[in-house]
């Protein structure tokens, strides 16, 4: 057993099944917006289609999603790359910083896309 | 004539490891790699790399011949000789001793990890514990695995966390102990796998089922011990 206190779950049972919901839900996102946007959009039918509170849920549900999913891949980019092992004790301080930076982006993201949806 | 082109590093005597060009008569023949490798000892004798039994069996001579891992004693150059040229490595991620020949403390520490033995918690019965074939037939494709290392040293993930990721050959032996009718201490080594380096860091490339030289397959085996996972904690 490996001790890891910065994953998303702190277990790979289930980051890895968050990954894989969350990535279903966004591929469903995508697929529906990408379907309005192929029958044609202008601003006016954007906007409404965004209104509508059922699309303001579902893209939360992306939003937070794409949190979750970013943060588990980025983690484990970090912890791959950044470590002891390959860089020497620097890589921890790196590591560290690096998760605490992506950690800050996924952060400004999730409420930057509350503010658009309901600002 | 065969260029053969070998990693030699002696820490007694080279500051850094370095690429040593020979030439190489097979006469025409499509020998083994290890053949070659004995006759580039014949004229060096200083040319280290491991080797026993000289037919896939032992698992000692794995090394990486023109970028692939595999069992040198079993390989012929027409599977891996392009324009006559062959280029020998040692196993990819592991320290080199010297020349060909690497530290698998590593490997067999994360081996050890996964308690390769039966365990069962119940009173050992007069003559032996007894398995259906059915039972038995589960535990094929796991039970030939000859611990060579040719597929934890071409898995990416046990490159970067050889500590932590138990790598595709210590899985593949995890499952065949999960999968053993006969053990009881299922709950418990599962218990010991869900963290997010042991099995999680499979990332399912398959580079392990690309050179196992015994055919076997860890990331189906890893898919199992996640499915196991699965079904407990859900």
């Amino acid at each position: 057993m490996v001790t890891a206190v910065t994953s998303f779950g702190r277990s790979g049972l289930s980051d890895w099944l968050v990954q894989r919901v969350s990535g279903v839900i966004l591929l469903a996102w995508f697929l529906c917006v990408g379907a309005s946007l192929l029958g044609g959009v202008d601003y006016a039918s954007w906007k409404a289609m965004f209104e509508h509170t059922a699309m303001k849920i579902f893209t939360l549900l992306a939003i937070l999603s794409l949190a979750a999913h970013a943060w588990i891949g980025m983690w484990s980019v970090g912890t791959d790359y950044l470590t002891q092992r390959l860089m020497g004790p620097v890589g921890n301080v790196l590591r560290l910083a690096f998760q605490i930076a992506c950690s800050l982006v996924v952060f400004v993201y999730v409420i930057w896309g509350i503010q658009i949806l309901w600002g | 004539m065969l260029q053969v082109s070998i990693y030699r590093y002696n820490p007694e005597t080279d500051s850094e490891p370095y690429m040593q060009e020979v030439q190489v008569d097979t006469g025409g023949k499509d020998l083994m790699v290890l053949d070659v490798m004995e006759m580039i000892k014949a004229q060096d004798a200083t040319f280290s790399y491991r080797r026993s039994c000289r037919e896939g069996v032992c698992g000692s001579d794995g090394v990486n011949m023109n970028g692939v891992n595999g069992l040198a004693c079993i390989t012929p150059l027409s599977e891996r000789v392009s324009d006559n040229k062959l280029v020998l490595r040692p196993l990819p991620g592991l320290p080199v001793i010297r020349d060909l020949v690497v530290d698998m403390s590593l490997f067999y520490a994360q081996y050890e990890k996964i308690e390769p033995y039966l365990q069962n918690d119940t009173p050992a019965p007069a003559i032996e514990r007894l398995q259906s074939p059915e039972d038995r037939a589960r535990l094929d494709g796991l039970y030939e695995c000859i611990l060579c290392a040719c597929c934890s040293t071409s898995c990416p993930s046990f490159w970067w966390n050889p500590d932590r990721f138990i790598g595709p050959a210590g899985l593949l032996q995890a499952y065949r102990f999960l999968a053993d009718s006969r053990d009881t201490a299922t709950d418990a080594r599962l218990s010991k796998l869900d963290d997010p380096f042991s099995v999680f860091r499979c990332h399912g490339i398959q580079n392990c089922v690309n050179v196992c030289p015994k055919g076997l397959n860890p990331t189906r085996a890893i898919g199992h011990i996640r499915n196991m996972l699965l079904a407990r904690a859900t």
